[in-house]
Formats: structure tokens, C-alpha cells, sequence
């Protein structure tokens, strides 16, 4: 099996990003793996334990995106490959998904790419399908269990109404939730392995594509007014009191 | 300006979102529907109602189940015969994939998960939130037709008005897809987080009640999940009281007190309910981002220090075991249930 998983890299969950002079700050939070994409890592690993095979990570990014690359080959990845290329400053959903779609068809013989639902800064969650459809071939999306008995794959994905059960044959493309298990932490022999590793980085001319025009634009960026809420601690006696006092409070504001 | 509505449904069931961008794209001039499945008349007659003046109708045997493949293949082939301006989804699983698929056939862009959406000087700006709601952003898409997705509970949902009829016309459905529904398991929650007004969560703290006695023969963690069940109990009796949905921390479905469905947060669901009461739940800036376009915020917490607090416009400082049932008592009498 020959498995690619799709990561990205972004500032971590807790930086405190801000809108400046018209570009994103996150101040000195540092660039971490997308915490969605770990579970993709992971469920790449559990179905190369399962059946054998590879996984390579690969990530578009700029060369400081070889650290996200190190974390997927420290928690198991056998390889890892960086696309980067000064044209691709302005890269919207599609343009990824074209630029992954050729990696992937120049990588050759791959039989599931793994991607996580979505990621942390730009939060669209489109690319795994838009990737898969220029591929041709199929989408299983917020898979939160995998099977893979021969070419065919099972997954129970989860939707809004619960878990649905829906099967193909490889190739196909996934996106994972949580689900699919907490993803491991690094070993201590991976992250020798992998602050050794030499990461080759591709550029377009070496996935043989040009740079896609950006569709979709930002005109603006807005930091949202902070929201000064002071919290009425709600006194009584008794739980009984305090859940009347409550009640009327949260009465009056009709949200009910 | 023109647009198609995709209206958004699982075996029947109408994600209400979907009527909330009718209501939007009628707003912006001529608004058609378009669904898609098996057996549509009550559909079709809801969409006529919640405003839509044309339905258009795949209606086949081989659409029942949701396939990413053959509905994208049918709403682009749908739009690239009626050339709409705009195609309007609501924001769920299904339409995320639909929308980036249709995009990629008709060689345009997706604007995901839109809170905001006006046409200014001819052009459609939108308005999202980036970063989980740590930043918005206002985008452009230059492609033909643009794809839009609303988030639930961002647009006002139009009246329904009984019996108002229009125009149903069929169109031809592409029923080849590439992968194949086995089966479902479907949860039995009444109201979903996303499209939920009320939502009473449960963390943590929801497993710490020390006055109760577990069954016998039980390890640990089973001992602690029961616990949290129990917890999870009084969140549900309140939540169904208030006719809202049961929400949970990260840290109660990686607990495994709850399933996954339930959690909001950043690794979770966004969620924008009128009111959100936090039970056991300290408050990690993860969960924070989750709740931020919420409009109340009631925290129930022992500790005193909890970050939940800075978020919440009401804070109760105590038991959640004692408090929340006098909650649930309290909002029945009142509520006269």
C-alpha cells in the first residue's frame, strides 16, 4: 500500500493571531503540524501497520514547513517531500488541490491519500474533495473508522444524523475526524530518524505544473471586536435560590 | 442577480440552514431550489413555502442515499445549463464536499462557511470567520458561477408560508457515483449543536460526582465513564427541557463519556446558539473559539479561577450535581412544562 498523507502547517491552537496592517500575526506562537492533519498522519499509520506498505507525508509550505513535514516522519511516515515554489504565495483551495493532484499522480502508484478534515487557519475543509475530484476518484469525507480488505475500503463516516457506512474500491481520497484515534506521539528513535532525515523539496517545475490562478480572494481582514462580557456571578443560599435567580436572568434576556 | 439554492437533506429531514439561504438568495433577486433524492413532494412543497417560486428536481431512485460523485455531477451539469450567478448551500458535511467537487467541474472558486453576504457594486463579498472566529476575512471569487456555503444559523430563516405554491420541474439526475452506502447508524439526538438555539454542554467535571455509587465489578475508567453518564444525564434533562441540544468539551468525548458529534470546540463543531450553558467545563481557549458567536454564555464550575468565566455572562460557582436539576426544576415551572 502506498499511502500519501496531505499535511499543512499552521500557527498553533493557542497563538493569539491579529489582523496587522492588513496581514495575519501570531506573534511568536510557534508553527506547529495542522492538529487535524495529525489524525491524518495517524490514520495513515494504523493502515500501513494494518496492511503493509508506505506513507509519505507531503506538505506545500515554505521551507520553515519542513518542521511539520519531521513531526509526520517522527510519529512513523517513512518519507516526506515539501512543495514549495515562489509562485505559490497566493494559493486558494483549488490551487492546492491541483498542485496535490499532480504530486500525487508524479509520486505514482498510490492507493489512498489521507487528509484531515480540515485545517486550523483557513478552516474551508474543501481541498481533500476538490483533490479527489480532479483525481477522478473517490471521496469518503469525516472518515472516523477505516477498513481496507484487499482494493476495498470501508468507512463509517460521520455526519450530522450519526455514522454512515459507505465503501469503494482504491485509489480513494479521505479525510479523517478524531475518531479514527489519538495520534501518537513521536518515539524517541523517530525524532532522531527524523531530525536526520534530508526532506527533498519539489518545486513546480518538478511536479511539472504551472501556477494556478487564485479564484477565490481576500479583500479584507478584520480582527472581530473583542467581546467584553463581565460575568455576573449569580449568589443564593441554596442551589434552589440561585437556579431561580438564574432562571429569571436568563428569562429576561430572551434568548428562549 | 440569479442563484440556485441547494437544499440540504437527509432522508427527508431539511438541515434548516438550507431555508436560511433561500431566504438569502430571494433577498438578492431570482431564486430557484434544487433538490435532490427520492420521493420529493413534501420537499418541494416546504422549499415553495419557505419561498422559492421554481423547485428544480432530481428526482430518482438512485439518488436516495447522498453520493458526492453523482449529486456534483448533477448540480454542475444544473448549472451549467441554467447559468446562475450564484449557487447557495447551507454549511453541513454533505455540502462542503458537493460545493469543492462542483467547484473543480466548473472551474471555480468556494466560499466556505459564510456568517456574512451582501452584493456590493455588482459584486459578492463575503464575510467568514478565519482562525475559528480569531479573525474574519472578507473574500472575492472571480469564477462563474460563484459557490457559496452559509453557516447555520447566520442569515434569518424566512416565514414559512402554507400552501404558496410555484413551478416543479424536473431535471435529469447523474446517478453514477463511485462509492456505495452500506448502511447507517444514526444517533438518536433530537437537535444537532450546529443548528441548536439552546445548548447545554457538559465537560470534565460532568464525572466528579463523588455522592454517587457505582454498580459493582467495574475497572476504573469504566467506574469514571459511568460517573460521567450519570453527569451527562442531568445535562440531557435540562438541554430537553429548554428543547436545546446536549453539547460537550474535548476533553469529555476524548474521555469517552460522550460521542464525538457532541463536541464543540475547535477540533469540534462551531456552534452559534442563543444560549449556551457550560456544565464541568474549565474553558481551554479550544472550546472558547467554538462558542465565541454565541450570545449568552451561562457557566456552571466549582472552581472559582475558571477561565469559562471570562466568556460567560452568568457564572454559577458551585455543584453542577446540585445546581443542575434545580435548574431543570426551576425552567419547568416557569416554563409551565
Amino acid at each position: 500500500m502506498k499511502i500519501i498523507a496531505c499535511i499543512k502547517q499552521v500557527a498553533d491552537s493557542e497563538a493569539k493571531v491579529r489582523a496587522e496592517n492588513g496581514q495575519i500575526s501570531w506573534g511568536d506562537a510557534p508553527l506547529v503540524i495542522n492538529p487535524f492533519d495529525e489524525y491524518a498522519v495517524e490514520g495513515a499509520l494504523q493502515q500501513k501497520e494494518a496492511q503493509g506498505g508506505t506513507v509519505t507525508a507531503v506538505c506545500i509550505g515554505l521551507e520553515s514547513a519542513k518542521e511539520a513535514l519531521k513531526h509526520a516522519l517522527a510519529m512513523g511516515s517513512d518519507n516526506a517531500i515539501l512543495i514549495s515554489d515562489p509562485t505559490l504565495a497566493v494559493l486558494d483551495t483549488q490551487g492546492a488541490a491541483h498542485v496535490l493532484a499532480a504530486v500525487i499522480k508524479k509520486i505514482g502508484g498510490v492507493d489512498l491519500v489521507v487528509f484531515g478534515r480540515q485545517t486550523l487557519d483557513d478552516g474551508s475543509g474543501l481541498t481533500a474533495a476538490q483533490t479527489a475530484r480532479i483525481l477522478g476518484w473517490p471521496m469518503l469525507g469525516l472518515a472516523g473508522q477505516i477498513k481496507i480488505d484487499a482494493q476495498s475500503l470501508q468507512v463509517e463516516r460521520v455526519i450530522e444524523e450519526g455514522r454512515q457506512i459507505v465503501s469503494t474500491k482504491l485509489p480513494a481520497v479521505l479525510s479523517v475526524v478524531q475518531s479514527i484515534g489519538e495520534p501518537r506521539y513521536p518515539s524517541f528513535m523517530g525524532i532522531r530518524k527524523a531530525s536526520k532525515a534530508e526532506i527533498p523539496t519539489w518545486s513546480l517545475s518538478d511536479v511539472g505544473i504551472s501556477a494556478p490562478a487564485a479564484l477565490v480572494s481576500r479583500i479584507e481582514l478584520i480582527t472581530p471586536p473583542s467581546r467584553d462580557v463581565t460575568c455576573e456571578i449569580i449568589p443564593g443560599d441554596s442551589p434552589a435560590a440561585i437556579a431561580e435567580t438564574l432562571t429569571n436572568k436568563i428569562l429576561a434576556e430572551k434568548v428562549l | 442577480m440569479k442563484t440556485l439554492v441547494y437544499i440540504d437533506h437527509f432522508k427527508g429531514q431539511v438541515q434548516p440552514a438550507a431555508w436560511e439561504a433561500l431566504g438569502v438568495a430571494k433577498s438578492l433577486g431570482d431564486a430557484a431550489a434544487v433538490i435532490f433524492g427520492s420521493g420529493l413532494d413534501a420537499l418541494t412543497n416546504a422549499a415553495f413555502e419557505f419561498g422559492a417560486d421554481e423547485v428544480l428536481i432530481a428526482d430518482d431512485p438512485g439518488m436516495v442515499d447522498y453520493s458526492a460523485e453523482a449529486y456534483a455531477a448533477t448540480l454542475s451539469a444544473l448549472a451549467s445549463s441554467r447559468s446562475p450567478d450564484l449557487i447557495l448551500l447551507p454549511t453541513t458535511s454533505r455540502t462542503r464536499e458537493l460545493a469543492a467537487m462542483t467547484s473543480i467541474d466548473l472551474n471555480t472558486g468556494v466560499l466556505v462557511d459564510l456568517t456574512g453576504l451582501a452584493v456590493e457594486g455588482g459584486k459578492v463579498v463575503a464575510t467568514r470567520p478565519i482562525y475559528e472566529g480569531k479573525l474574519m476575512e472578507k473574500t472575492v471569487c472571480s469564477g462563474k458561477p460563484i459557490i457559496a456555503t452559509l453557516r447555520a444559523r447566520a442569515f434569518p430563516r424566512p416565514a414559512q408560508e402554507k400552501n404558496r405554491a410555484g413551478s416543479a420541474v424536473k431535471v435529469e439526475a447523474k446517478t453514477a457515483g463511485l462509492s456505495k452506502v452500506e448502511g447507517y447508524t444514526l444517533t438518536e439526538a433530537a437537535v444537532s449543536v450546529t443548528d441548536a438555539s439552546v445548548i447545554v454542554s457538559g465537560g470534565r467535571g460532568v464525572s466528579n460526582n463523588p455522592s454517587l455509587t457505582p454498580p459493582a465489578g467495574m475497572d476504573e475508567k469504566q467506574t469514571e465513564i459511568w460517573r460521567a453518564q450519570q453527569g451527562f444525564k442531568l445535562v440531557g434533562e435540562l438541554a430537553s427541557v429548554l428543547g436545546g441540544a446536549v453539547g460537550a468539551s474535548r476533553a469529555a468525548v476524548d474521555g469517552g463519556y460522550i460521542p464525538y458529534s457532541h463536541q464543540v470546540g475547535q477540533t469540534g463543531k462551531v456552534v452559534s446558539p442563543d444560549l449556551y450553558i457550560a456544565c464541568g467545563i474549565s474553558g481551554a481557549i479550544q472550546h472558547i473559539v467554538g462558542i465565541r458567536s454565541a450570545k449568552v454564555v451561562v457557566a456552571i464550575n466549582k472552581d472559582p479561577d475558571a477561565p469559562i468565566f471570562k466568556v460567560a455572562r452568568y457564572g454559577v460557582v458551585g455543584d453542577l450535581f446540585q445546581i443542575l436539576p434545580a435548574l431543570t426544576e426551576s425552567f419547568k415551572k416557569k416554563l409551565g412544562k
